[in-house]
């Protein structure tokens, strides 16, 4: 019973720090939300007893990846609230509405209307129970340690990889003292 | 009343959803990437519900793996974000494509 309550109010933190997100109009209290949202996953992923994942999730996501959307939105100087009701494509909201809507009714139709038996999720996508390693006593860390290093030793090496690349992607973009500069010949923007 | 894992998996097709609705009607470039942030925490939600259910660590090392991915996705896109913001400070979606060769 403790664990539904909990998941309850968790859940509402998620889906309501979700709709503040696309609510809100200033970037600042969006990237604010995002981070209730981020919390809330936390305490669903404590739930399930994935322990060490909700760690890095505050510390990453909450931590690192929201004070990164702060930074550049200071930077930028665009703490400056949009105007909501503008709508420059005529009919993007009622169409980005219906689909969002089409979407999720995909995924719980998917979820609760598929599989041969009423099976559900892995089982009723697959067809077949999946190959299970079963969590044995050693602690949690050890064996996700152990995963990460051994079967997925190759992906680990591509994501390093990878982060190397956008790191030195990242600081090419933003420095381009001596570079070409860019032209904006798009009409109607204005150029400071 | 019990907790399965179909409760989970409700709210991640939500997470999802909303994600994706505030993708397609947000126009800001940083509040897009906000939603996309709330897409891929759903599809961890996912990944950690069946890790749990089936007893299995490997979605939990699949999380890991997209938490990378995640981060990698935001320092380029930031930077690309910055980049066209410098010059015009009121960019939205649409002025993105002053990328174009």
């Amino acid at each position: 019973m403790v664990d539904v309550i909990t998941f309850l109010i968790s859940g509402a933190i998620v889906l309501g720090g979700a709709l503040g997100v696309i609510g809100f109009s200033n970037p600042v209290h969006a990237a604010l939300s995002l981070i209730a949202s981020f919390f809330g996953v936390a305490v669903v992923f404590v739930i399930q007893e994935a322990h060490f994942l909700a760690l890095v999730q505050v510390v990453v996501y909450a931590g690192a990846i929201v004070v990164l959307f702060l930074f550049v939105i200071m930077l930028l100087g665009v703490d400056t609230a949009q105007d909501l009701r503008a709508e420059p494509l005529v009919g993007q909201r009622p169409l980005g509405l219906l689909f969002g809507a089409l979407l999720l009714a995909l995924t719980l139709g998917g979820l609760f209307l598929s599989g041969p038996g009423g099976d559900q999720g892995a089982v009723a996508l697959s067809g077949q129970e999946s190959v299970v390693r079963p969590i044995d006593d050693r602690s949690q860390i050890e064996q996700l340690g152990e995963d990460l290093f051994s079967r997925n030793i190759l992906a680990f090496q591509a994501t390093a990889l990878l982060l190397t690349i956008a790191t030195v992607g990242a600081v090419v973009l933003v420095n381009n003292k001596g570079g070409e500069e860019l032209v904006i010949d798009e009409p109607g923007l204005s150029v400071e | 009343m019990e907790l399965t894992e179909t409760w989970y998996l409700v709210l991640s097709a939500l997470l999802f959803s909303i994600g994706a609705t505030g993708l397609l009607i947000r126009r800001n470039p940083l509040v897009m990437f906000m939603c996309v942030e709330l897409m891929l925490n759903a599809v961890n939600i996912t990944f950690v519900t069946f890790s749990n259910s089936l007893q299995d660590l490997s979605g939990q090392t699949a999380v890991f793996f997209v938490l990378v991915v995640a981060a990698a996705e935001v320092v380029v896109g930031l930077s690309i974000v910055v980049a066209v913001m410098r010059r015009n400070p009121q960019a939205d979606a649409d002025d993105i494509s002053v990328l174009r060769g």
